[in-house]
């Protein structure tokens, strides 16, 4: 056991540091009192221009291979920038990258065709493309497997007819995996195939719709008779499930790790926050009951950040991650809404301030994160399926009876 | 970076797994809680004999000289026992007093017999009164002559009854003193009390006029602080480990029982209520693991994260263990609410554990200091 960076390590974090300090977006790093942008033209603008400098730097796609633009960098340095540049993707441009960074390309790397390779990865790591996710509609939310959007074979193409739903970043983004049905007349998780499917074709028609926050963050997509190569399929026909859901082991545990030190710096400016408001006339940093509840904060910070690290070591050997591999997301999602309870818990009346001129202490921020944060538990697999997974697969607990049979 | 654990350690834990199961099965650790049975030299040999015992102690003083992650293997099994007794409070709170003291005299006379465990020691820290213990160190040392007299009291003095020896902190001259004080002592009557838990052993120790030799003087003011930090730290991580090794035995007990248990017709494993109740305590459990490991190799290390990531283990395991044995317990039903299932052993250990050298409330306002809130 040894959490010390090796000196290649240090000397790594100290250039990708510095280099950070004169690319990350303007009045981030280290000021605590930053305002998020709320256009996503600007957020989409700013992902473009960072992740295209990260590029230029050859920090993009650490764990990527080189012929596709990647770093082909080692699993320390992967968490070294994560870490780095978590914050900077969820606090100044949305978490625009998750899809494309995320799921996309990771997806693209373990199962697309050379040709996809090459056309899609220097791309994506470089930014010019933005993906969004096709994969929830009105009838298949946890249970996914259940969608209807078919795509039909007609000679060497797929007509997409059907509905995607809570799709992120679909009104900017230029790409989008696909999850749809190729064969109906197999059980539901044996006919699905998966799809990259430009977003400009005709026959798409993409309708922002507002979340809890006021933020058209995520979009219904129709789709009609859009007619896509069949060279754009993914793995092959009827792969699609396993396609959409066996590949995001890698990049999920990263994920954590970048959001881990994303959290932490909420925290920083929690507690910022704390010094500055006023409780009983003192700091409600040294009011006994702020003082606990955030320093629980910080355990459980603690407990994510080495959760994450316990993932990556595995990684970092070669090996898959056991149990805890599979409690990450669960654990995360509830812990950020935790978080941002204590903020609007302590800024007290003026937490309902979403005022674009008055808003003091920060309240529009924390009141955005906070509402955000209730996505968290829903978003990739709500904390009901999580616990499915972690009760089935992990602990081996039965199926019930209606879905055990359902399924066979 | 490396998370892992390396070969020796994992034929360690190997070696710890077996060993509780054998010598430390539910059936003993059941007699023992009835009264029918005691812990036993028999059983504190065969931990000797394993070399358990001198993983601490420097080689200069014939022990093994080895790492806290390395004991940490051992004591996260020994939570699964859970195995009672005096050996965490004999090897952490004494021999890493005495040890971290770094007084020659002390560690020549005391290591190498705590090592080959011909003796054992514990620590009394606690006081009656107020809670925050860091203020609230009463017992005094007037110097005599040539001797010292203790007068006072300390209570939840773990293992005093199994000890051959005490360090006693206490107040001298105004400042925090330790004093190794040798049992039996005339004028220090140490009662061991009925407690919750039965796999720990603790006492009162009444001081009345208690006359110690003037060496009986470990440390006393700055270095006696710092030693007592880090001894502090370290039997709080010990204890979370211990809880972690506890609470994923408890799971293991529920999630069997959640797989054989048939209700409406199916295992009741099957129904989410359990299910998710289940993977909710996965969830704290590989958590509290996550925190803990960190905790143990951070106490190998200089610097703050020893104290920081120490009282987050407290606090995260001390949750993590009252909430598991308290659901497992709902997912077990009435059996596990009798005192012929093992579970209440547990229960009770996660109360005891939980609240010694600090419970979460005072952790966390540790945490709260260290980071300057």
């Amino acid at each position: 056991m040894d959490f010390h960076y090796t000196e290649e390590e240090k000397a790594f974090k100290e250039k990708f540091d510095s280099w950070l300090m004169s690319n990350a977006p303007e009045g981030y790093l280290g000021n605590m009192d930053y305002e998020p942008p709320e256009d996503w033209e600007q957020m989409a603008a700013e992902y473009r221009k960072f992740q295209r400098s990260l590029f230029d730097a050859g920090y993009a796609g650490i764990n990527f291979p080189k012929a596709y633009g990647g770093a082909e960098g080692t699993v320390m340095e992967n968490i070294i920038v994560s870490e780095a540049t978590g914050p900077i993707y969820f606090h100044t441009m949305g978490g625009l990258h998750v899809i494309s960074l995320g799921l996309a390309a990771p997806t693209i790397l373990a199962w697309g065709s050379e040709e996809q390779k090459q056309t899609f990865l220097p791309p994506t790591l470089s930014g010019e493309i933005i993906w969004c996710q096709g994969f929830s509609e009105p009838n298949a939310g946890s249970d996914l497997a259940n969608l209807n959007t078919r795509a039909t074979r007609i000679g060497n193409e797929y007509v997409i007819e059907g509905q995607k739903v809570w799709s992120s970043f679909a009104h900017i983004a230029d790409w989008c995996i696909l999850v749809v049905r190729t064969d109906p007349n197999v059980p539901k998780h044996k006919g699905l195939s998966y799809f990259l499917v430009d977003m400009k074709l005709p026959g798409i028609e993409v309708n922002p719709i507002k979340n809890i926050a006021g933020d058209p963050e995520f979009n219904e997509i129709f789709f009609e008779e859009v007619r896509i190569p069949e060279d754009m399929r993914v793995g092959q026909e009827g792969d699609g499930w396993k396609v959409a859901l066996t590949t995001l082991g890698h990049e999920r545990y990263v994920g954590e790790v970048a959001l881990a030190s994303t959290f932490l710096r909420e925290y920083e400016e929690l507690v910022e926050l704390a010094r500055t408001v006023k409780l009983n006339g003192a700091p409600a940093s040294k009011d006994p009951l702020i003082r606990q509840r955030l320093a629980q904060i910080f355990v459980e910070l603690m407990v994510m950040r080495y959760n994450g690290y316990r993932n990556m070591s595995k990684l970092a050997k070669g090996e898959m991650p056991g149990p805890e591999g599979s409690i990450g997301k669960l654990f995360w999602s509830e812990l950020h809404q935790r978080l941002t309870e204590v903020a609007v818990d302590l800024i007290g009346p003026y937490h309902q301030l979403n005022d674009p001129i008055y808003r003091p202490y920060h309240s529009t921020r924390w009141i955005q994160r906070f509402l955000r944060a209730k996505g968290n538990t829903i978003e990739q697999g709500t904390s009901e399926i999580q616990k499915n997974i972690i009760g089935e697969r992990v602990l081996g607990l039965p199926k019930d009876a209606a879905r055990a049979k359902k399924k066979s | 970076m490396d998370f892992s654990f390396t070969e020796e350690q994992e034929i360690l834990r190997d070696t710890a797994k077996r060993f509780i199961q054998n010598e430390c099965g539910t059936e003993f650790v059941k007699q023992l809680v009835d009264g029918n049975r005691e812990f036993t030299d028999e059983i504190w040999q065969k931990m000797v004999e394993l070399g358990w015992t001198s993983i601490l102690i420097p080689e200069e003083y014939d022990g093994l000289g080895l790492s806290f992650v390395d004991l940490s293997v051992i004591l996260e099994e020994m939570g699964k026992g859970p195995l009672p007794g005096p050996f965490t409070s004999s090897v952490v709170l004494a021999g890493e007093t005495i040890r971290l003291a770094e007084n020659p005299q002390k560690a020549q006379h005391y290591l190498s017999r705590l090592g080959a465990g011909e003796i054992r020691g514990t620590l009394a820290w606690a006081e009656e009164g107020d809670l925050n213990m860091w203020d609230n160190i009463n017992l005094s040392a007037r110097v005599q002559g040539d001797a010292f007299i203790l007068d006072g009291r300390k209570v939840f003095v773990p293992h005093a009854d199994q000890a051959d020896f005490v360090v006693c902190v206490a107040l001298c001259e105004g400042e925090t003193a330790l004093f190794v004080v040798d049992i039996p002592c005339p004028g220090l009557k140490i009662n061991k009390i009925d407690t919750l838990d039965r796999t720990t052993s603790l006492c009162l120790l009444d001081f009345g006029s208690t006359l110690i030799p003037r060496d009986a003087l470990l440390a006393k003011g700055k270095s006696a602080e710092t030693v007592l930090g880090s001894v502090l730290n370290r039997i709080n991580v010990a204890y979370a480990l211990d809880m972690v090794g506890g609470g994923q035995k408890v799971l293991d007990i529920g999630v069997e029982y959640a797989k054989t248990r048939i209700q409406f017709g199916q295992p009741i494993g099957a129904f989410q209520a359990i299910k998710h109740k289940a993977a909710e305590l996965l969830m704290e459990i590989e958590g509290a693991r996550s925190i803990v490991y960190y905790a143990a190799w951070a106490q190998d290390q200089e610097g703050t994260e020893s104290t920081v990531s120490a009282s987050a283990a407290k606090v995260f395991c001390t949750e993590m263990y009252r909430n598991v044995t308290k659901e497992v317990l709902q997912i077990l039903g009435g059996i596990g609410f009798s005192w012929e299932h093992e579970l209440h052993i547990f229960l009770k250990r996660a109360k005891c554990l939980g609240t010694l050298f600090g419970d979460v409330s005072f952790h966390r306002e540790k945490l709260a200091v260290a980071l300057n809130y």
